[in-house]
């Protein structure tokens, strides 16, 4: 119904398709109490692909032979409504969706390593590719707000490593590591290794295009951070605890800390070792080994 | 505090999308924040008018529409609200669940002129 005028629209009405899009147009044309002509048309379901837009537009024929027209969206204001229903995040989605079949492609597998900063990723990263050297080729793109420290640590393991620093940003977007693949994924890698920016809160929103988010929480931080920082403990499906060597030395609830996890993330995979000693490294290597098909 | 850049990516979008339409400015944005979407509220509702400064959407309405966590139960057959942030049937208390919201941040729609 007609906000200006209170009459509805349904007098002639047709459909129309073509290159991908659909319209639906209805016409009405009435006289008004004040012996105004009003025409409307409504034409709605634009857009195949593209937003959807209603649009209703008026033309009012008054007695003097002047004709308005005005054009407004179904609130009445003079407004266009345009349904969009997409992911605030699309630019990167797209990104990572290209990520992902480029690395398909080549029958390599990606994780994605999110935790805090000082959790033990780089050491884990460092006994993880000396322990799938020569069994599964490894590449890792690290990210980090500013040095190249870790990739330094992590060269002479037989692995290409590039650095990516974000300067200013708090995690990697999938462009970034877009931009890095083909430098870093070389023939004879089967497993890249995306090491975050040290940050429990934002790697969380940004798809890189890998397999699998893994989630690293070290038992120095304190059992209860699956609930502090939920978002990234329910969106990884695996988790690492790490330093566990340290456990007699601190108050850390183990079996806590797998209640807060399975309590955001039910179904998560987790592993508890210590890089340090090597306690359970060789359930994490196997599982990775077994990710890329090994 | 990542919401300053999920706003100019929320810019970024609503603008390209209304210079395709010939838009001259736009006035309104819905967006719908999941419970588990990593999106602050707050926080995005504080970047959005900066990120918004300058472009067609400065002065926009910002709408944000909170969605709960709603989880359907593999294990009893419920369709629950757990409290956030876990992500256990409420009902019976099983892990065999599939999350049916929460966990999207969206741009619904725009009003132009």
């Amino acid at each position: 119904m007609c906000r200006d005028c209170g009459c509805e629209a349904g007098n002639a009405r047709a459909f129309f398709e073509g290159n991908g899009a659909k319209a639906d147009v209805e016409t009405k044309v009435d006289a008004g109490p004040d012996g105004t002509i009003h025409i409307h048309v409504e034409i709605s379901g634009l857009g195949g692909k593209g937003p959807r837009e209603h649009r209703h537009s008026h033309e009012h024929s008054h007695g003097d032979g002047q004709v308005h027209s005005h054009e407004h969206g179904e609130g009445g204001e003079a407004h266009k409504r345009i349904e969009l229903e997409t992911r605030v995040l699309e630019r990167n989605d797209r990104a990572a969706l290209r990520n992902r079949e480029w690395l398909d492609a080549r029958g390599v597998v990606a994780v994605n390593l999110i935790s805090s900063p000082g959790s033990g990723k780089t050491l884990l990263l460092e006994r993880t590719l000396e322990a799938l050297r020569g069994v599964v080729g490894c590449a890792v793109i690290t990210g980090d707000q500013s040095t190249d420290n870790d990739a330094r640590r992590l060269a002479g393991k037989g692995a290409p490593v590039v650095q990516i620093e974000t300067r200013a940003a708090c995690h990697l977007n999938a462009e970034q590591v877009g931009a890095q693949l083909e430098r870093v994924v070389t023939d004879g890698v089967r497993l890249l290794v995306i090491e975050n920016v040290g940050n429990l809160v934002c790697p969380a929103a940004f798809d890189l295009g890998e397999r699998r988010k893994i989630a690293l929480l070290s038992v120095a931080e304190g059992e209860d951070k699956p609930l502090k920082y939920p978002v990234l403990f329910h969106d990884a499906p695996v988790c690492v605890i790490t330093k566990i060597d340290l456990l007699p030395h601190l108050d850390f609830d183990l079996a806590r800390c797998r209640e807060a996890l399975r309590g955001v993330r039910p179904d998560v995979t987790l592993f508890e070792l210590s890089a340090r000693t090597g306690e359970g490294m060789a359930a994490w290597i196997d599982y990775l080994a077994h990710l890329v098909g090994r | 505090m990542h919401e300053l850049g999920m706003a100019s990516a929320l810019i970024d979008q609503v603008g390209e999308i209304a210079r395709r339409e010939g838009a001259t400015r736009i006035a309104r944005i819905e967006v719908r924040i999941g419970a588990l979407s990593g999106v602050d509220r707050d926080a995005f509702a504080f970047a959005f008018p900066i990120a918004a400064e300058g472009g067609l959407a400065e002065g926009a309405v910002l709408d944000i529409e909170d969605v709960p966590l709603v989880v359907d139960c593999r294990a009893c057959g419920a369709s629950t609200r757990p409290e956030y942030p876990i992500v256990l049937c409420a009902a019976c208390g099983s892990g065999d669940v599939a999350v049916v919201s929460g966990e999207d941040f969206r741009i619904i729609a725009m009003e132009v002129e």
